[in-house]
């Protein structure tokens, strides 16, 4: 017991750490934005620099809480760091990418993502996602911020609110999905069971996807905050199959999104770059603290970041705090 | 109600030849697509390769929209990058985009077994999404702007 304890606490304060060193990775840019943003005094590099550890520190904590970096990146980047929020969506889309290709083949291969379930939804949510990019950029960037802001309180909601279901029991799968044979099985690591599931509400479940697509487009947030409920709660995936699909859907979603960022010249390779590595090593790290920290504290800890950022996005956007 | 399972493979770990090869490839795909994402961004910040933006009026830059950044570097928009690759910024969209289409080579596998195996719907999924894929890359729908 008291071994188990001393385990715990050491993650603990590395925890405290990681989110102190977050803090002080977005204090700087703040800082510095406060003397005067791109001013010559600062020299250009340091804003990279700060990138990269900001993104590190967010791909810690992004893979214990459950979400994925792309939802913690462009609020934070962009409410925190100079760069205008064209640049930061671009990267967003491509972090957020970035990270789901690198899961992908491993849950494939596991059984925990589905290839049969993505495929259909992705057709959808990858088709709507080149709207919302649209959209996105057409849009005044202070109305895109704005609705960033609303858009994440209302994930901060969801993840407050929400509940989830690790088997859900489904007496039959719908119509449409049993003639795409959306089912499947994998054997469950803590129990070392063998799990069947199938889906239901399928149709619903592709005007949801739909509607995710586009948000996912629009602010360049990826959209695993959103497909786990609709998979788990609406269509009745397991909540392990529902994560893993996820990851795959959201490889080809913002595949198609960041094509559109890329041929408007918004994706900035000073930006994406020290972003994307940084957040993969990041969340190496945080795959491995996975298994020691606590889940819990570091959800509560990344809903307090996401609510600071949320509220600092509505802020600039409506010019209240510029 | 019985359910169709998909093929059972290696050891008892389920997956269906269709999902293995399409994790191998993309697996494949997005290590390529990294690497050169990073030797990349390492030729260009080391200065191994000018770039089309110098590096220090980037901060001057990056805080406008997309749209002023292209007007005020004479960056061009689309496929354009690829006819300046030899220049350091513009060499990462190589990466950028091998990370991008990494999926398309898996879907057109996948489409192509799920043809043999006469599994229609499936096989017109995946290429829709390539479609969609390739139409988003295209360029078509951004240009103009």
């Amino acid at each position: 017991m008291a071994s188990a304890m001393q385990r715990s606490t050491k993650p603990a304060h590395r925890l405290r750490g990681n989110g102190l060193l977050l803090a002080l990775g977005l204090a700087l840019p703040a800082q510095a934005i406060a003397a005067g943003g791109a001013s010559p005094a600062v020299a250009w590099w340091l804003w990279p620099l700060a990138l990269f550890v900001a993104c590190f520190l967010i791909g810690i904590v992004a893979v214990p809480a459950g979400i994925g970096g792309g939802t913690l990146f462009v609020p934070l980047i962009g409410g925190f760091f100079p760069f205008h929020l064209d640049f930061v969506r671009g990267a967003g889309l491509l972090v957020a990418l970035a990270s789901a290709l690198a899961a992908a083949p491993v849950l494939l291969r596991s059984g925990l993502a589905s290839l049969r379930l993505a495929l259909p939804l992705a057709l959808l949510a990858s088709a709507s996602s080149i709207v919302g990019a649209l959209l996105g950029m057409a849009l005044p960037a202070a109305a895109v911020q704005t609705a960033l802001g609303l858009i994440v309180l209302g994930i901060v909601a969801l993840m407050l609110g929400s509940k989830t279901s690790e088997f859900p029991q489904l007496d039959r799968p719908d119509r449409l999905s049993a003639a795409l044979q959306m089912n499947g099985v994998f054997i469950d690591g803590a129990s070392g069971r063998q799990v069947d599931w199938q889906v239901q509400r399928t149709p619903l479940g592709l005007v949801l996807f739909l509607m995710i697509g586009v948000l996912a487009g629009m602010f360049g947030i990826g959209a695993g905050w959103a497909n786990v409920p609709a998979l788990n709660l609406l269509m009745g995936a397991p909540l392990k199959v529902s994560a893993g699909t996820s990851g795959l859907v959201l490889s080809l979603v913002d595949s198609s999104a960041a094509w559109v960022y890329i041929n408007r010249g918004a994706v900035l390779p000073m930006i994406a770059v020290p972003s994307i590595v940084g957040m993969m090593l990041g969340a190496r790290i945080g795959a491995r603290l996975l298994g020691v920290l606590k889940g819990s504290v570091i959800r509560k800890m990344v809903i307090a970041l996401l609510l600071f950022a949320g509220l600092r996005a509505l802020l600039k956007g409506t010019g209240l705090w510029p | 109600m019985a359910v169709t399972r998909p093929p059972i493979f290696d050891a008892g770990v389920p997956q269906s030849r269709a999902q293995r090869l399409y994790a191998t490839w993309l697996d494949w795909g997005a290590r390529l697509g990294l690497l050169a994402l990073v030797l990349g961004f390492a030729l260009y910040v080391f200065g191994v390769l000018n770039p089309h933006v110098p590096m220090e009026q980037l901060p001057g830059l990056w805080s406008q929209p997309a749209a002023s950044y292209l007007k005020q570097t004479g960056t061009p928009t689309g496929w354009g990058w690829l006819a300046l690759v030899h220049e350091g910024d513009l060499l990462n969209l190589v990466g950028v985009a091998l990370l991008t289409g990494c999926s398309l080579p898996p879907l057109l596998g996948v489409a192509a077994l799920y043809l043999r195996q006469r599994d229609w719907p499936m096989a017109a999924i995946c290429t829709l999404i390539v479609a969609v894929i390739v139409l988003a890359a295209s360029g078509v729908l951004t240009a103009g702007h």
